[in-house]
């Protein structure tokens, strides 16, 4: 095990105690990402693509530590955005659930500040998301969506790309020690 | 347990979250409902932000867009005002062109089925002068326009050339004030002289106020003025009062209603009949021939002594028979052929003709001659009824012909007999001898009122469709 691997996988540096976000930023800030989600791509359609309230899931989930809390984090956007759709509440909550859940987990194995690390768990979780949404919309609403995952491979790129400008935002705004 | 709770305790967590949302979709699809107060805790939460949102990108970016969008307006209104101007003369060019060619069109049909010669020409310009109405016409003497021609549209009578030029002529309109034109009404044949009073509308004088003239009539031209050839209309009757010796007739001129473009103007005129020409109060009417008249013809067509008939039906019928007692075709043989001898005339039907009593008989020799000199034997009787005209120059009679048949010199029983000819439905008054019933006429101004039948300007005949010398 070389020592840059050592270094990733051991070396933590958001699992600080005193990393923690205002309270006002963890409302906000998924507040934002879903309504960015909904209201962006009416003058902006191309940026449909993105799916922030994932990515601030993946961020918080990354930086926040505990398991317990991302998914609980993940919950909430989640039903958050089932709320604004037209389906079942709970489909992008489970989502969520799980992305913050597992996120959280590995972000305890390895060294999250690393760009290449955030990038590859952000297109990572990215098409997790959208496979595990396809998975329970066949297997809980019947539902005969098709999965293009060729499409959802650049999707993911193209939000993991957009994820290391918006983390290295998120981490300003978190309250230093 | 509490081993397997502190050991697996974030798993744990994590199905119960997930078997808890699980029931939460079973339960919604299940039961078809929706967990209303989640949905109304987000829009409540959202679409206040989402308003507030909308609200300042109406006024920051909407703005600055709109400033943007409205930099490039100027400019592409006035791009699309030139636009429009362009159209719009565009459409008015091809309106103008439209109506040119519908008029054309019109024009040029008229011209086919006129028997006039006439050649379109265009109004290219007006004439000078405050009351004069006179425009300039592109034909001019180079294309056979003289001094005098009448100008006509399919609607109308329009002016004449008073001066030919070699491309161009001035045409003088009808309403000019010293244009003067000979009319007839088209239901009493009411003559008149059509004037110009410089405005829309003109005057027809000369009509005495007890003529009939009604509102609404129409007026042709009369071929009186040897300008324009009889039967072209002129226009409606707007107003017919009485004047002091004459009525005041105000007719509204069909020909330049529109305004005048596009014209043609009569090289050689032909006269026409009036049309309708059915007379509202006819000064005789022709009452039906008897019915043992009609009975009483002979297989020849002879009359019987008793029947009514003229003295040319009786002596054509004497030679007829003359000529089949005797065995002699009439036309037949060389000239110098020995005629009948009409000295011994056989009792016709038991009635002696005049002269049979060994009297020679009035006007036999000339009768002989022209018995002689009848062309084909079809012929030969109606050539002997009719009073043999004087031969006219070419010249004068087509002048003649211009002229109306009413200031003929000849008789109107010519005249008749020649509508009759020339008219085959017209009822053979000739040969039936119908009686003739003179009916007081109410009006008895219009010289056709001494004529019998249809007065003479309703068909002028075939020597009226002789050319017209212009003037």
């Amino acid at each position: 095990m070389t020592e840059y691997t050592e270094r990733l996988l051991t070396e933590t540096p958001r699992k600080h105690a005193a990393d923690r976000f205002r309270l006002v930023w963890l409302v906000v800030i998924p507040l934002v990402a879903v309504l960015s989600q909904v209201y962006v791509p009416r003058f902006i359609p191309f940026l449909s693509y993105l799916e922030l309230p994932l990515l601030i899931t993946v961020h918080f989930a990354l930086s926040r530590g505990g398991p317990i809390g991302a998914l609980f984090y993940g919950m909430f956007i989640g039903l958050v955005q089932d709320s604004l759709s037209h389906q079942p509440i709970g489909m992008y909550g489970i989502v969520k659930t799980l992305v913050g859940y597992f996120a959280a987990s590995v972000s305890m194995r390895f060294d999250v500040q690393n760009p290449v690390v955030t990038f590859i768990l952000a297109f990572f979780f990215y098409f997790f998301h959208q496979f595990f949404y396809w998975v329970l919309s066949r297997a809980l609403l019947g539902e005969t969506l098709a999965f293009d995952a060729q499409q959802t491979v650049i999707f993911g790129l193209l939000n993991a790309a957009v994820a290391l400008p918006l983390f290295r935002i998120l981490d300003k705004l978190r309250v230093g020690s | 347990m509490d081993f397997f709770l502190s050991r697996y305790r974030h798993l744990t967590v994590l199905l119960i979250v997930i078997t808890a949302q699980l029931v939460l979709i079973a339960y919604q699809v299940k039961t078809s409902t929706d967990i209303p107060l989640i949905r109304v805790w987000a829009v409540t939460a959202v679409t206040p932000v989402e308003t507030a949102l909308e609200f300042v990108r109406r006024y920051t970016w909407g703005f600055v867009e709109d400033y943007f969008v409205l930099l490039g307006v100027r400019s592409k209104n006035e791009k699309l005002l030139r636009e429009n101007g362009q159209l719009k003369i565009e459409n008015n060019y091809l309106k103008a062109e439209l109506s040119t060619a519908d008029r054309a069109r019109a024009l040029s049909v008229f011209q086919s089925r006129a028997p006039s010669k006439t050649v379109a020409a265009r109004v290219i310009g007006d004439g000078t002068g405050a009351n004069s109405k006179v425009v300039f016409v592109d034909r001019g003497s180079s294309s056979g326009v003289e001094s005098g021609m009448a100008v006509v549209t399919p609607d109308g009578i329009v002016g004449k050339v008073v001066d030919a030029y070699p491309t161009s002529s001035l045409v003088m309109l009808i309403t000019d004030p010293t244009f003067a034109a000979g009319v007839v009404s088209q239901k009493n044949r009411v003559h008149g002289t059509l004037k110009g009073q410089g405005h829309a509308e003109c005057l027809v004088d000369y009509v005495q106020n007890e003529e009939q003239v009604e509102v609404g009539e129409w007026f042709y031209t009369s071929g009186d003025d040897r300008i324009f050839p009889k039967g072209f209309p002129v226009g409606q009757v707007t107003a017919a009062p009485n004047g002091k010796t004459f009525k005041e007739i105000y007719v509204s001129p069909s020909g330049m209603q529109g305004g005048v473009e596009e014209v043609l103007i009569v090289l050689q005129a032909v006269h026409q009949e009036v049309p309708g020409g059915e007379i509202a109060s006819p000064a005789y009417s022709i009452l039906p021939a008897p019915p043992d008249a009609a009975a009483a013809q002979t297989p020849q067509g002879a009359p019987q002594p008793g029947a009514l008939a003229t003295d040319a039906d009786r002596l054509r019928a004497i030679y007829k028979d003359v000529g089949i007692a005797q065995k002699h075709t009439y036309g037949v043989g060389p000239p110098g052929t020995k005629p009948p001898d009409f000295t011994k005339i056989p009792t016709i039907h038991g009635v002696l003709p005049p002269g049979a009593a060994g009297q020679p008989l009035p006007g036999a020799a000339n009768a002989a001659a022209m018995a002689q000199s009848a062309q084909p034997p079809q012929k030969a009787p109606a050539a002997a009824s009719t009073k043999p005209k004087p031969s006219l120059p070419p010249s004068s009679g087509a002048r003649d012909s211009a002229r109306a048949p009413d200031t003929d010199d000849e008789p109107a029983s010519v005249a008749r007999e020649g509508q009759q000819e020339d008219r085959p439905s017209a009822p053979a008054a000739s040969k039936a001898a119908p009686a003739v019933v003179p009916r007081p006429r109410a009006s008895s101004g219009s010289p056709n009122a001494g004529t019998a039948g249809a007065p003479a300007h309703a068909n002028p005949g075939p020597a009226a469709n002789r050319p017209l010398m212009n003037q």
